[in-house]
């Protein structure tokens, strides 16, 4: 037991104070706040070129008055084309561009053209821009001509979410879900889904590199005369889970820290995320942005967070423990050659990868029999099941699944560790399956 | 923990130790005790099962069959703690400081924190490594890693040794001041085995062979009484003067240089007449000793003819 401290944090501290270590879990944070500064510099960037058009209404359509918006002014002109011509250009007064349109005919045509004139070519910000002012002005000019109430029009169409009801067993009260329930779980179980991919694979192969060393080095002759080979495996898997903690909980703190530092010094401001909105054509208002933030609030509300966050904790523990003894074994199977012994880590990658598609597939019908009999597999539960988790899947599942994890754990661990200890001590035969089995039911 | 006799139990007793990997029989049926007094070869060409036999007293494997007794006791759990093992194929973590490295493998050993820094830099002193201490390891020289790595075999005071290729590595220098570190735990009752293919090292460090060849036991004994027991009856003969005319064809003469001879008796000769024989004829002898076999004759004899 004292052995296994030692070991542990041997594995930890000689990892954590690495220079590569400090730098990822520092930079990660920082990069990802760059870039979010860089990104909202570019988008806000093209607000500060200034754009004089000059309008000719051949119909009347805006009846005098044309609002400008940042960036672009507009100027309702009477003068003949080619006289407007001649003002276009670079300077103060000049126009950079003239848009001409005609004398609608008939309020009933569906289509409408008209023209824009410049020494450029127009820019699909522009154009959008400018397709949208004129379908504003036909349709008030249609309501007029067909004499239209503007709130008889909003009333035909009606906004309709579907309330959902879950009927938990045994309780009489049934919560009210808000319709971002749905939604919000999926965000929450794709972002646990993917976090144990990731996990999986960057710790799991930590661990194979860190027994392949051990072995290549030969460290390994001398710390087995001292340790259990068990123990010493057991040891660097929960280091190294140390380690990928410790990096997960720092990101946990630094990116949203650094990213709402990001806002404060550098103006992502309602101004400029409302222009930005606007120009990709999905203005929301402030009430309506509101009311957003409130629904996915109460999504949040409904998820049954004491459930979710120990379920995936113990998912969590379990997947890594059960991959990260697999590629122990692997590791303890490969010769000083990375390249050769790449192709056992393949039968340990394929069900990592199934696992995070079956996650994917799942957030979509999260009750399918795929969904279900995936998340009670335990190659694929730990990366499936935290998915399903914000969806209320049946408690028996939940427990059953848990059950078979934690079984699956501990015994893949045994397995790997019957595997390791003859493994990391035999440097002539290339690593095989074959091998390995043999190593399996090889005395000690 | 029951009391232990050391005044009567050999430190290490192998009794029909065997092993076997899957078809192939590693250790076969081997047994031996480790005297008292004396640093045990273990010698044996490559693949002979030395390692094999190694793991099993170091407990990182069991016998298949047999019996290891450490002081009289078979071995358990508590005895790694007792031994120390510098592997033929031995290595550091390279990126971790020298002395928190020696401090590791200590501990791991049972020291408590204290005692190991104590002990840490005292060896490293000794080895006039003190100002390594917190330099990673892949900063130093090979043979001062070598030296490190023997500083963390014996850091623990092991009431067993055992050394596999010790001095691969080392230069000239170092070599001697290891050589003497060895004898020095020796003289204080440290048993030690040595094992290497050098068989110069072995004349010079032990005193006592135990010979294994494809997993068996071959030939055990003091070296001394080994090379006595291999004697060919062959003596070395440097002399001034005139040899007797009729020399050659009393004796058989191997070798004829210039004031040498290398002679060899027959069983039934006897070395004195000879003595006598040449005296009488006035031949001044400056060297007339026997020419005992090297260990390394005996050892390429013994593991040729088996195999």
């Amino acid at each position: 037991m004292k052995n296994l401290w030692l070991v542990i944090k041997r594995e930890y501290i000689t990892r954590v104070r690495r220079r590569a270590f400090i730098l990822a879990t520092l930079l990660t944070p920082l990069g990802l706040a760059l870039f979010f500064v860089i990104v909202t510099f570019i988008f806000s960037y093209e607000n500060d070129e200034v754009q004089r058009i000059a309008v000719i209404d051949e119909g009347n359509l805006f009846e005098g008055s044309l609002a400008d918006q940042q960036g672009l002014y507009f100027n309702l002109e009477d003068a003949p084309l080619e006289e407007l011509k001649q003002q276009l250009g670079e300077g103060e007064d000049a126009y950079s561009g003239i848009l001409v349109v005609p004398e609608i005919n008939n309020p009933r045509q569906a289509n409408f053209s008209a023209t824009f004139y410049s020494d450029a070519k127009l820019t699909i910000d522009l154009q959008e821009v400018l397709e949208r002012r004129i379908e504003r002005g036909l349709r008030a000019y249609k309501m007029e001509s067909f004499e239209l109430d503007e709130q008889l029009l909003a009333a035909l169409d009606t906004d309709v979410r579907i309330g959902s009801r879950t009927l938990t067993a045994g309780e009489e009260e049934e919560e009210e879900d808000t319709s971002f329930a749905g939604e919000v779980g999926a965000i929450i179980g794709t972002a646990m889904g993917f976090i144990m991919y990731i996990t999986v694979f960057v710790y799991g192969m930590m661990v194979m590199r860190s027994v392949m060393e051990e072995k290549t080095n030969r460290i390994v002759e001398v710390v087995v005369s001292s340790v259990r080979p068990f123990t010493l495996m057991l040891g660097k898997i929960i280091g190294v889970g140390a380690v990928g903690l410790t990096q997960v909980l720092a990101w946990a703190i630094l990116i949203p820290a650094l990213l709402f530092l990001a806002m404060l010094l550098f103006g992502f401001d309602a101004e400029g995320a409302q222009a930005m909105a606007e120009q990709q054509g999905t203005a929301m208002d402030q009430a309506e942005a509101q009311a957003f933030v409130d629904q996915a609030m109460a999504g949040l509300a409904t998820v049954n967070w004491w459930l979710v966050v120990p379920s995936f904790f113990i998912y969590f523990l379990g997947g890594y423990f059960m991959y990260a003894a697999l590629f122990a074994a692997v590791g303890s199977a490969m010769g000083d050659d990375l390249g050769e012994g790449q192709a056992l880590t393949i039968p340990i990658t394929i069900p990592v990868i199934l696992a995070f598609y079956i996650m994917i597939a799942a957030l979509r019908a999260p009750n399918s029999s795929m969904a279900v009999w995936s998340s009670l597999f335990p190659l694929f539960s730990p990366i499936v099941m935290p998915a399903r988790l914000p969806f209320d899947p049946p408690f028996w599942q939940v427990g059953l699944s848990l059950l078979l994890l934690i079984a699956a754990a501990i015994g893949l661990v045994w397995v790997s560790g019957r595997i390791y200890r003859v493994g990391i001590l035999n440097y002539g035969k290339k690593g095989s399956f074959k091998q390995m089995w043999k190593w399996f039911f090889m005395r000690d | 923990m029951t009391p232990i006799n050391t005044e009567t139990a050999s430190i290490l007793r192998v009794e029909k130790v065997r092993k076997e990997y899957g078809p192939k029989i590693a250790v076969d049926d081997v047994s031996f005790s480790m005297p008292p007094d004396a640093i045990l070869g273990l010698l044996g060409p490559n693949g002979a099962g030395k390692t094999s036999l190694i793991r099993m007293i170091t407990t990182i494997t069991r016998p298949d069959s047999g019996q290891i007794y450490f002081e009289g006791q078979p071995l358990n759990s508590y005895h790694p703690t007792q031994i120390g093992y510098l592997p033929e194929e031995r290595g550091l973590y390279k990126k971790m400081y020298v002395g928190e490295q020696l401090l590791y493998l200590a501990r791991l050993k049972g020291l408590d924190k204290a005692t190991a820094t104590k002990r840490a830099k005292e060896w490293l002193e000794k080895f006039l490594l003190a100002d390594q201490w917190s330099k990673k390891v892949e900063e130093l020289s090979k043979g001062m890693q070598q030296q490190v790595q023997f500083i963390a075999t014996v850091i623990h005071e092991p009431r067993l040794l055992i050394l596999d290729e010790p001095f691969s590595g080392l230069d000239p220098v170092n070599t001697g001041r290891m050589r003497e570190e060895i004898r020095r735990l020796r003289a204080e009752g440290t048993g030690i085995i040595f094992s290497t293919h050098r068989m110069e090292q072995v004349e010079e460090i032990c005193q006592y062979i135990v010979l294994i060849n494809q997993g068996r036991n071959i030939l055990e004994g003091r070296v001394a009484q080994i090379r006595q027991d291999f004697r060919e009856h062959r003596y070395q003969l440097v002399y001034r003067g005139e040899l007797p005319t009729d020399l050659g064809d009393r004796y058989h003469i191997t070798t004829a240089k210039p004031g040498e001879l290398e002679i060899g008796l027959d069983p039934a000769q006897d070395s004195n007449a000879l003595l006598h024989y040449l005296i009488k004829h006035n031949v001044e002898i400056q060297i007339f000793q026997e020419i005992l076999p090297t260990l390394n004759d005996i050892f390429i004899r013994q593991v040729t003819q088996i195999s």
